[in-house]
């Protein structure tokens, strides 16, 4: 089952994220999964058409995923999905 | 005068409060986060925070009781196929202006975002929906554009309180436009604007507003400070008039304050050019006009006259009875009890200043 992991920004906001390890089959329903988890965190990665934030990367097993606009890369069953802020802003 | 003044600055919501010893800081909220725009509603005395995270998108939060507990609520979001232009889908990008939706409408909320749409709530902002008549207006995808920031934007909403389904906005670019029927059906509202930026300044769509606001006591005047100077219109907008200075100060800017109690005494804080974007010649001055624009007063006293930046964006300028208060893009917040015969200085040290609001 692969594992979700969050940067630690969002604890400000979701003050008990943590790890979490997820069931769904594509990234797409795993974000979904853990809006259901964190009520709201899905606004923060995703904005309102589905597309991944300009300034929020995902990784899966340390690799920067492709498609930022369908969510379609693979990962494995054991895989680890990194969450990530972009460093950017002053 | 209010006793309150709210800000929205790049660092965050930061309340001011008058008491026995002055001004001093009442509440800060949202440490760090950049707050668009912060906002009272008089009927509730909830505050608003639009925020304008970097890297987690725009975020809308109330308080009930003045800053010491937030509540995070959803924020407007176009639906699914909304496009900017063709193939460019559309989210929102930042918010940009609220307002509330008068007495007779105690649950309406409206919020103005870039990138171009108005939005409208009827549950007191528990939920927001895309005013559909406006994003389908037939001048939108061709004739509106950036100005201020990359993509068309709402800042300016002005409910008349005599009837509150009839409202002005102002979109940069795209210019005035007016509902009189609580947003089913819109007009352009931009006869005598000049667009100097375009082939044909005298364009039907496609002006820059930097910000418009209605006088409280006469809601038929309206006044805006505009890209290419200062109009005013005396009948609702049915026609403007420009009554910039044109050797003085009193033309290039983005903020601009009515009287409460006279249509005729507004306030601008000019800036040099557009190409510039400073204090004109270092020195940062406000102007006052007492006759509705045809002349204006260079007011000084208090403020700095070398080596100043400052300039005040569209929101930053705000007027309660004889009170005046500006912040700036270099974070000085400025406060006057004189309609800006003196002024003093209230903080150099804040972050840049989005918003300034009077409240109770």
């Amino acid at each position: 089952m692969p594992t979700v992991r969050f940067t630690y920004a969002l604890k400000r906001f979701f003050p008990g994220i943590k790890d979490t390890p997820a069931s769904g089959r594509t990234l797409a329903e795993i974000l979904h999964e853990m809006e259901t988890c964190y009520p709201g965190v899905r606004s923060y990665i995703l904005d309102e058409q589905g597309n991944l934030r300009k300034h929020v990367n995902i990784f899966i097993d340390g690799e920067m995923i492709a498609d930022r606009l369908r969510l379609s890369d693979p990962f494995r069953e054991n895989s680890e999905i990194y969450i990530m802020q972009a460093l950017s802003g002053g | 005068m209010k006793n309150t003044i709210l800000l929205g600055t790049r660092k965050g919501l930061i309340a001011y409060r008058n008491g026995r010893a002055g001004w001093a800081v009442e509440n800060l909220s949202f440490e760090g986060q950049p707050v668009s725009i912060a906002y009272a509603d008089p009927r509730t005395a909830t505050w608003w925070a639009g925020l304008d995270h970097g890297h987690w998108g725009v975020k809308l939060h109330r308080s009930a009781d003045r800053g010491k507990n937030w509540e995070e609520v959803p924020a407007p979001a176009y639906p699914e196929g909304a496009e900017i232009t063709d193939g460019q889908p559309a989210a929102t990008r930042y918010i940009w202006s609220m307002a509330h939706g008068g007495h007779d409408h105690h649950s309406r909320f409206w919020i103005g975002t870039d990138p171009g749409g108005l939005f409208s709530s009827h549950d007191g902002g528990a939920s927001f929906q895309l005013v559909e008549s406006l994003w389908n207006h037939p001048t939108r995808k061709k004739g509106w554009f950036g100005g201020g920031r990359d993509q068309p934007g709402i800042h300016s909403i002005v409910v008349d309180p005599r009837n509150e389904d009839h409202l002005h906005i102002g979109i940069s670019c795209a210019g005035i436009f007016e509902t009189n029927d609580g947003g089913k059906n819109w007009e352009v509202r931009n006869q005598g604007l000049r667009a100097e930026f375009l082939p044909d300044p005298e364009t039907g769509v496609g002006h820059d507003p930097h910000i418009l606001i209605a006088a409280p006591t006469d809601p038929d005047v309206l006044w805006q400070q505009n890209h290419c100077g200062i109009f005013r219109s005396v009948d609702g907008a049915g026609n403007w008039q420009e009554v910039s200075e044109p050797e003085g100060p009193a033309r290039f800017g983005f903020a601009i304050a009515v009287a409460d109690d006279d249509p005729e005494q507004a306030w601008v804080a000019p800036a040099h050019s557009d190409g510039n974007r400073t204090a004109i010649q270092g020195a940062l001055c406000i102007c006052r006009t007492d006759d509705g624009g045809k002349t204006w007063k260079e007011l000084r006293q208090g403020l700095p006259q070398q080596h100043c930046f400052d300039i005040v964006y569209r929101h930053a300028l705000a007027s309660s009875g004889d009170a005046l208060v500006f912040g700036t893009t270099t974070g000085n917040l400025f406060f006057s009890g004189d309609r800006g015969e003196n002024w003093e200085t209230l903080n150099n040290y804040l972050p840049m200043v989005y918003s300034v609001q009077f409240t109770d």
